[in-house]
């Protein structure tokens, strides 16, 4: 078996992976760091956030504010000493990208401009039009092709950590082109792979978000933290699940049902469109359930009104949502208002890491989506979650400089060897030589819907059980599942299998910690716990992986200044 | 909503199987708001699993999904299948470049090109981030916007005849990116980058047919790149000529 050598592993080329890497051969350049991706690191989901991302930059904004507004956006789930670390450097961070070439939008001043945002007090997220996400991705990008010692695997797909003594050192991955099984070695290795809303059928993800880098952390003896705690966005195309970004509300977009009002004054009345995406989105259900929606091809939906801002408006601020509408729906938005529904959208839950992305396993860090900081608690405020990728990315990006640049390199030797070989093994000699069975693709709908119809916006304790229950079954399906190509070079559907397997694993931890929270709280809400209850649950759950369903425990919450109080907008 | 089934002709090639790539021909029931990702989709998930393909994001953003479709080379997240009713959809690999297998295609060439233009800033003094941004007015700004939205996806060297003769011109999207950072305020690489764009496989090598620009889904314009980095060029090798202490 091929190996190769490097002084760290960053599993991910997305925003906080192309961060970390950028940040870690600043501090240490001597360090070689590969990057190992399972597309071009620019076709990673960055590519597809759209209305911007949160710093204080103005005068009449402050670390305070935002930290409060993520604090209460989070339900006081949140660990407020993360927040604090957030948005103190979320200036810094913003800036640095805006030297490295980003083209924000702005200001008549020359500065970057800003916008409002739902549950943001003032208009602090910057922006570039509607597409900071595929900006922010290129320009780290092109700018990580500066540095020599940043050494790419594109299209190369990490299967499993390779563990010594509780000790991390490096990964096995497919070289897709090839088909061929390797080890990539390193003193640390750093997990951004980002969400897994491929989970759900109906979401904004990308086909990528498979949540890789929670079940390959997680099956290495990680935990899981809070992943009951799920983002269902308010705007999504009902027929695709395609985004519209909240920048359009933030611009000043109307919700209205079918009567033609604006319900949200029932439910968010002093923050109405700017409301954060929780409630945002169980208004919209309520709606739909008392017979207030509007009934479509594919479901009900409500609609998003933009008719009123102006050609100006929407062409200047607005020309992606302009070109998504026109292109999948042939709705003209300066015309016609845009169906949508809630759906799938984002994990707060994720890889438990502390404020350097740390995650307690020797060698092992996590940041970005894929991880738990945390510092969105139990629902994230819009544009909090690039500034997250950049300020936490570095931050791992440095520690694990700091830690790889004192040791030496690992060898190839036991246990690390004997790993890899029964990886091959579980790959070529079982998963792909099975030649009858189900479709992986049938499995893979079927968790889909079971997640969505069980695991969705509302739950209550027989939902989450039979949620549970569902996993429970296609995991033990899967283990006949058949990969119908059998070729090495090129096999997406192996790799789609593999996908599947982490899946599951990630899918699993949903139930069994929604099914334990027994309260509402931020995106976790409970029909038979209607409540927040702080005397038992301001705590993270906990979900190991045990060679049955996942075992949860708690941690502690860590409250600084912000005492938790009724969450009111 | 009413369904119609097309019908697909996909190209095949699977290099351990097959000496020469083939068309298979598959049978898709579609509503009015599929597009052909979602007949490659449906084959994968219903048909045939071996059928291979890049896509993620299905949005148009991600860059993954070009491919030849009924020759022209098209996102197929963004190619409705209704706009083809009556007639079978062929659909290939994208042309002008090596195929792995059915209808991914090998960048590599196009990823080396980009390190080669050096698509970052370069200025002679950097300023700390805490000192703030750079300030750049919207003027500014709207001079190289429209190239910094190309999403690498490979249609307009697809489409390029010129890249189709000499795979070693540099081509439109390399060159669109090159132009985006001259002409950013911020940026002071000009004469780094100048070399790379005007030697012998740059600027020079178009013959302005145009058809980068006609393909492109968002709108870059890279033609319009490489001619105003040949009349940039021409300025500058005037400059330099009747200025050589530095022209710039």
């Amino acid at each position: 078996m091929e190996h190769h050598n490097h002084d760290i592993v960053i599993v991910g080329g997305g925003a906080a992976g192309l961060r970390a890497a950028i940040a870690a051969v600043e501090l240490e350049p001597k360090l070689d760091v590969a990057v190992v991706s399972k597309v071009y690191p620019m076709r990673s989901h960055t590519v597809s956030a759209e209305g911007g991302m949160a710093a204080v930059t103005r005068e009449y904004d402050s670390f305070d504010s935002h930290a409060y507004d993520t604090i209460k956006g989070s339900d006081f789930l949140a660990d407020q000493d993360s927040v604090e670390l957030f948005v103190k450097e979320a200036p810094r961070e913003s800036y640095q990208l805006e030297h490295w070439g980003c083209p924000f939008s702005r200001d008549p001043d020359g500065r970057i401009s800003t916008r409002a945002f739902g549950g943001m007090s003032v208009k602090r997220t910057l922006f570039a039009t509607d597409k900071i996400g595929f900006h922010l991705l290129h320009t780290l990008f092109q700018t990580s092709l500066k540095y020599e010692n940043i050494r790419r695997y594109d299209e190369w797909f990490v299967t499993s950590l390779l563990v010594d003594h509780g000790r991390v050192e490096g990964v096995t991955a497919i070289e897709i082109r090839t088909g061929e099984l390797v080890t990539i070695l390193g003193k640390a290795v750093i997990i951004a792979t980002g969400g897994c809303g491929r989970i759900f059928q109906f979401t904004t993800n990308g086909w990528i978000k498979t949540g890789d880098g929670m079940a390959l952390s997680y099956r290495a003896g990680v935990p899981l933290k809070d992943m009951e705690m799920v983002q269902y966005h308010p705007t999504l195309l009902p027929n695709t699940g395609i985004l519209i970004t909240e920048a359009a509300r933030g611009e000043g977009g109307h919700l209205v049902n079918k009567d033609g009002e604006r319900f949200l004054k029932r439910y968010v009345p002093n923050k109405m469109e700017l409301g954060p995406r929780d409630i945002l989105s169980r208004a919209e259900m309520s709606e739909i359930n008392a017979g207030r929606g509007f009934e479509g091809p594919y479901g009900s939906y409500v609609n998003l009104d933009l008719t009123h801002l102006g050609k100006i408006t929407i062409e200047d601020k607005l020309p992606f949502v302009k070109e998504l509408a026109e292109k999948y729906l042939g709705i003209d938005p300066e015309h016609e208002p845009i169906p949508v529904r809630p759906g799938q959208h984002y994990m707060m839950g994720g890889v438990h890491t502390d404020m350097h992305g740390f995650t307690g396993m020797p060698g092992l860090y996590a940041a970005g989506e894929v991880a738990c900081v945390s510092m969105n608690g139990a629902n994230r405020l819009g544009s909090n979650s690039l500034t997250e990728c950049l300020v936490f990315g570095a931050a791992a990006g440095k520690a694990a400089a700091k830690y790889a640049v004192r040791l030496d390199s690992p060898s190839f030797g036991n246990p690390v060897q004997g790993e890899a070989m029964m990886e091959e093994k579980r790959i070529f000699d079982q998963l792909l030589k099975h030649e009858q069975g189900e479709r992986i693709s049938s499995i893979r709908t079927e968790m889909q819907n079971g997640m969505e119809k069980h695991v969705g916006i509302y739950r209550d304790e027989n939902s989450l059980k039979e949620g549970c229950r569902i996993i429970g079954d296609l995991k033990t399906r899967l283990k006949n599942g058949i990969v119908e190509d059998k070729d090495h070079v090129y096999n997406t559907e192996l790799v789609a299998a593999l996908e599947l397997d982490f899946m599951l694993d990630v899918a699993e931890t949903m139930p069994y910690s929604a099914m334990q929270r027994r309260e509402s709280r931020g995106a976790h809400y409970r029909t038979d716990y209607t409540k927040r209850d702080d005397t038992s649950f301001l705590k993270h759950s906990m979900a190991y992986k045990t060679s049955g369903p996942p075992r949860i425990e708690y941690s502690p919450v860590t409250v600084t200044r912000w005492k938790p109080e009724e969450r009111v907008y | 909503m009413s369904q119609d089934i097309a019908t697909i002709r996909v190209t095949r090639y699977r290099p351990e199987k097959d000496s020469k790539p083939f068309f298979q021909e598959y049978k898709v029931p579609y509503r009015h708001d599929m597009v052909v990702l979602d007949a490659l989709n449906y084959i994968k998930a219903e048909i045939d699993g071996s059928l291979t393909y890049r896509w993620s994001c299905r949005m148009g953003v991600c860059g993954s999904c070009g491919a030849n479709i009924d020759g022209e080379p098209k996102l197929t997240c963004a190619s409705f299948l209704h706009e083809f009713k009556g007639r079978t959809i062929t659909v290939e690999p994208m042309t002008h470049f090596p195929v792995i297998k059915d209808l991914v295609v090998d960048m590599q060439d196009f990823m080396e090109k980009l390190v080669k233009i050096q698509p970052w800033i370069i200025r002679e003094k950097e300023t700390p981030p805490e000192q703030g941004e750079y300030k750049q007015s919207a003027k500014e700004l709207e001079r190289y916007s429209q190239f910094s939205s190309c999403i690498n996806c490979m249609l307009c060297y697809a489409a390029c005849p010129i890249y189709g003769l000499n795979e070693k011109f540099l081509g439109p999207a390399a060159t669109a990116l090159a132009y985006r950072y001259i002409e950013d305020s911020r940026d002071q690489g000009k004469n780094a980058r100048f070399p790379i764009v005007h030697e012998m496989e740059g600027v020079w090598e178009c013959t302005l047919v145009g058809e980068c620009s006609v393909v492109c889904p968002k709108g870059v314009d890279p033609m319009l790149a490489i001619q105003k980095t040949k009349i940039l060029g021409a300025t500058n090798a005037l400059k330099s000529l009747l200025m050589p202490r530095g022209g710039r």
